[in-house]
């Protein structure tokens, strides 16, 4: 597509960032606070209520370890796609990006799992406090993974294509950023108990 | 198309495959340490060091170094335009006023002329069924 046929909206840009990615970082900035409000107020509830203590220890270290070790490797497949698409390299880039995707898919059935043997023992979101944060927490983290791994196959069918590859870095910041959050939530939901 | 292409380079730098992979290797390493660390922790007590200081530092040390190592390096924010980390730092400090504005609230159950009866009524409650339970052997974190 030439830049002639695009918005002016998309062409122009003030800061030296190109548009895409500046909207990308602003979307960024505006999960940090939505995240960030939701962890802080667990952080609060969590040393104003020592009894949380005792529900936080039924977590399964392993499993929030495991989905750790899941999205890292997948951030490293997007970090690789958006290296393949710098070097023009769009088929490259749309297997690693499927390869990302694919560890998208792997985080959420390993959450699927977890969440089972939870709830059929007896912890639900209704349970306490605790368990409220937690499924909220994670269930919204998971909305984003997924919502990660839909706008990641466009794009990946796209770059196959060769076509608007600077997409790959957006969507690779985007998913970056979905890494880091779970990073926080792992100690927080996993390890202090 | 051309344009955008020349965006892309001029915020990828100069890394390479392996310089990823180690970053990677890194934060595995990190990972292992996090998991390691609160297990360890009781066994690691010395002078000053308790083990919830040595839990603190392994979970959430280790957690903002992660964080550091994936923004700076796959998210290339150490080349990206200053105006992007100021965007972000704006962001964070708007999350800390706003715990630093509603944490007493939340953390404390009683203040001058005020008092969160049903916080304290609720931790009672929670603690002597813990208490119960573990005399009994049963686990009480899914009550109602």
């Amino acid at each position: 597509m030439s830049t002639m046929t695009r918005p002016i909206a998309t062409t122009r840009s003030a800061t030296g960032i190109p548009t895409g990615k500046l909207a990308v970082w602003w979307v960024i900035g505006s999960e940090i606070v939505i995240f960030g409000g939701l962890l802080a107020s667990y952080v609060m509830f969590r040393l104003g209520h020592p009894e949380w203590a005792e529900y936080a220890s039924h977590t399964n270290t392993w499993f929030g370890g495991a989905n750790t070790f899941v999205l890292l490797t997948s951030s490293l497949f997007a970090v690789l796609a958006h290296h393949a698409a710098v070097h023009g390299d769009g088929k490259t880039a749309a297997k690693w990006l499927l390869g990302t995707c694919g560890g998208g898919l792997v985080f959420l059935c390993i959450k699927a799992v977890e969440w089972t043997g939870e709830i059929q023992h007896g912890y639900t979101i209704t349970a306490n406090g605790f368990w409220s944060f937690y499924y909220t927490a994670a269930g919204i983290h998971a909305l984003h993974v997924i919502a990660g791994c839909i706008i990641m196959l466009i794009i990946a069918k796209q770059a196959w294509n060769g076509k608007e590859l600077q997409r790959v870095e957006l969507i690779g910041i985007y998913w970056h950023f979905v890494d880091i959050v779970w990073i926080f939530l792992f100690p927080l939901l996993y390890i202090a108990k | 198309m051309a344009e955008h292409q020349e965006h892309a380079e001029d915020h990828s730098g100069d890394h390479s495959q392996a310089f990823y992979l180690k970053i990677w290797a890194i934060l595995l390493v990190l990972l292992i340490l996090s998991i390691l660390g609160p297990i360890l922790a009781p066994h690691l007590e010395f002078g000053f060091l308790k083990a919830w200081m040595i839990t603190l530092m392994t979970a959430f040390g280790i957690a903002v170094v992660k964080a550091y190592l994936v923004a700076a390096n796959f998210m290339h924010l150490n080349i990206e335009k200053r105006y992007i980390t100021y965007l972000l730092t704006t962001m964070l400090m708007l999350m800390l006023l706003f715990f630093a504005g509603v944490s007493p609230d939340v953390m404390k159950h009683k203040g001058q002329n005020w008092e969160n009866v049903a916080a304290e009524a609720e931790i009672e409650r929670a603690l002597k069924a813990e208490a119960a339970a573990a005399a009994h052997g049963e686990h009480p974190g899914n009550e109602h």
